[in-house]
């Protein structure tokens, strides 16, 4: 069943028509509504592409969270083969809403790394809905410290709301955590592609994507803070989350234009969640573009591209 | 009223209506309640004479008790893009500025000064909690970098003393990238083989706590100072249970093994003389209060910036 959102309410009762026309047909054969249906169709299509042509910055949000949107794993799943999860920071713990391991994408062995939310109620608790704790910080600087010594680059997925504000998270050091493995990005001397899939949630996503690469999905965000979290502090209303996403500028195209990212990746009409399969496959030579590219620079090529990417970063503002 | 009122008022008002008398002459310890006279608190580095709890204190009073004989060059910032999104809540983000500016009398959350501790050259950075909950943008990345550069260059340890909410909301994502431009800079220290020495105070949190915050060789925390990623209320929220006693402050960061060391304030100097020079491999320092270093020593005359002496600070005996 499709899951719409808000301000899909006007499609949905176009799908839902044309799927009431069609299950009566299927009741009556000597029916014949395959052109009202069609109709039907055509119109939700058009309404579907102006929707998504037009979407606002709290609507990208929307969006960038929808829960049928394909995941870390359905990417992991779809891209790579041979992927083998590798688990544990060897110190406390595995943090499942981190997922890594070993993979190739065709024939090239890759470290892959990222954040999983899960797709229903058991799946997302398992995963903390994508929320990481230290442990799964931990277990990616070690991903990457493999991947560095064996010279296999690095594809980060990021999709996390934020760093898991729990109590045991900060007794164990959830900001050293992510500090170190934002250092650990800019050490490693091999290649490292960051995509943005949904949401690109503040501290815990920088960890993943302090990278030579980062692209974001079309209607993918990423912010320093949610605008529901920006409302509350700045308006003293956490209802006013329209106006706050409309100030942080948080989309794809406002971070592009910020010289933050290096690629937006468009998704299919009516966004990833309408067309998984498209999506992924959109996201898998992304990855591939870059990587070929970034692959012919020397390891000390490839630290300095880092660091030079972020010291100049911010400097021109919207002129970017 | 005529242009002439309208344009001379201001700055006549702005001569002689201030300073002269300090508004508060007493200030009410926000833990004891103690009232104490302003000479006396400033004189003990702001911490309470009968609580011993540590209150804010700017940079310019931090550093006019670090330094030797209060004297230092300030390190100058190159100066980022203003309001670089065009940011409005309820206020303009250069409104906002504005007024931090001009109840803070700085010109950004962050000061950068070279100079002695205990005749060991120095650079220090010290952040200001006071301008904006000292919060990250731009500035305080920018900050950081010309810190770690002119470190590098002069072949210098790095104190940096921390005190922020977090990262700046009004720059949205480029305060974010904040995180990773400071980390950037650190980077430049190790490689260096530099000391880079943190001192975390009341209150450092969100991404300045995870970035450059947790890097340093050795962290030292103020007593009782706040210190987290998230803060406790948004954990109490998150997991809809109290949390436990001197939860997230500095002594419980210690035991939690994230810092090194909790120092009161009017140990820090000497500790951190002590520890600089036992890590450069220099003889132990001369202790207690010195006097500026004498202009012709070659540190400061390889100085390219203006110095600016300030005020020799008001010691006690």
């Amino acid at each position: 069943m499709t899951h719409y959102l808000e301000f899909e309410k006007p499609l949905a009762e176009i799908e839902g028509k044309a799927e009431e026309l069609r299950a009566m047909a299927r009741a009556n054969p000597e029916m014949d509504v395959e052109k009202e249906a069609a109709a039907l169709d055509s119109k939700a299509a058009t309404l579907l592409g102006d929707l998504y042509k037009t979407l606002d910055p709290w609507r990208k949000c929307q969006v960038a969270r929808h829960p049928d949107r394909p995941h870390c794993k359905d990417y992991i799943e779809a891209l790579f083969s041979e992927y083998t999860p590798l688990a544990g920071d060897r110190n406390f713990a595995d943090d499942h809403a981190v997922m890594g391991g070993l993979a190739r994408l065709g024939d090239r062995p890759v470290m892959v790394i990222g954040h999983e939310k899960g797709h229903d109620t058991k799946t997302r608790i398992e995963r903390n809905f994508g929320m990481a704790r230290p442990e799964g910080y931990r277990k990616a600087i070690r991903l990457m410290d493999i991947a560095d010594r064996f010279n296999i680059p690095v594809v980060t997925l990021v999709d996390t709301p934020g760093a898991y504000p729990g109590k045991g998270a900060e007794e164990r050091g959830q900001s050293e955590a992510i500090a170190r493995a934002t250092e650990k990005c800019l050490q490693i001397g091999v290649p490292l592609v960051s995509v943005i899939i949904g949401e690109g949630g503040s501290g815990g996503a920088v960890a993943f994507a302090t990278a030579n690469r980062v692209a974001m999905l079309e209607h993918s965000i990423y912010s320093v803070i949610s605008p529901e979290g920006c409302a509350s502090i700045l308006w003293k209303d956490a209802e006013k989350m329209r106006e706050a996403a409309e100030a942080l500028r948080l989309t794809a195209q406002d971070l592009s234009r910020l010289g933050v990212i290096d690629r937006i990746i468009p998704e299919p009409r009516g966004g990833a969640q309408r067309d998984r399969r498209t999506a992924i496959a959109t996201v898998g030579e992304a990855i591939g573009d870059f990587l070929d590219k970034l692959e012919k620079k020397s390891r000390k090529a490839l630290i300095r591209d880092r660091r030079e990417k972020f010291l100049s970063m911010g400097e021109k503002g919207l002129a970017a | 009223m005529n242009w002439i009122s309208n344009y001379v008022r201001p700055k006549i008002n702005s001569l002689f209506s201030r300073r002269e008398v300090p508004e508060n002459l007493w200030t009410k310890c926000d833990e004891c309640g103690t009232m104490l006279f302003h000479r006396e608190l400033s004189g003990n580095l702001n911490v309470c004479t009968s609580c011993d709890h540590h209150m804010g204190i700017t940079p310019h009073e931090r550093f006019a008790a670090l330094f030797d004989g209060g004297v230092y060059a300030e390190v100058k910032v190159p100066e980022p893009l203003a309001d670089p999104l065009h940011f409005r809540d309820q206020k303009r983000y250069p409104d906002r500025m504005k007024a931090a500016q001009k109840s803070t009398g700085s010109p950004e959350a962050m000061l950068v000064a070279q100079g002695e501790i205990g005749r060991t050259p120095i650079v220090a950075a010290a952040q200001d909690f006071s301008f904006m909950g000292g919060s990250m943008g731009m500035y305080v990345g920018n900050a950081i970098i010309a810190a770690a550069e002119r470190a590098v260059s002069a072949k210098l340890p790095l104190i940096l003393f921390s005190a922020a909410g977090g990262a700046r909301m009004q720059e949205g994502i480029l305060s974010l990238m904040q995180m990773p431009r400071t980390t950037v800079a650190i980077e430049m220290l190790k490689e260096a083989g530099l000391p880079y020495i943190v001192v975390l105070t009341h209150p450092t949190t969100g991404g300045v706590t995870a970035s450059y915050a947790m890097l340093g060789d050795i962290h030292i925390a103020e007593p009782n100072a706040l210190i987290c990623f998230a803060g406790p209320r948004v954990i109490e929220q998150t997991i809809r249970e109290s949390l436990p006693e001197g939860f997230q402050r500095a002594e419980y960061l210690l035991d939690h093994g994230m810092l090194d060391r909790v120092t009161p304030r009017g140990k820090l100097r000497d500790e951190l003389i002590s520890v600089v020079r036992m890590l450069l491999g220099l003889p132990p320092a001369v202790m207690g209060d010195l006097p500026a270093p004498a202009p012709e020593t070659p540190e400061t005359a390889a100085t390219p910036d203006p110095v600016e002496p300030t005020e020799p600070a008001a010691k006690q005996v």
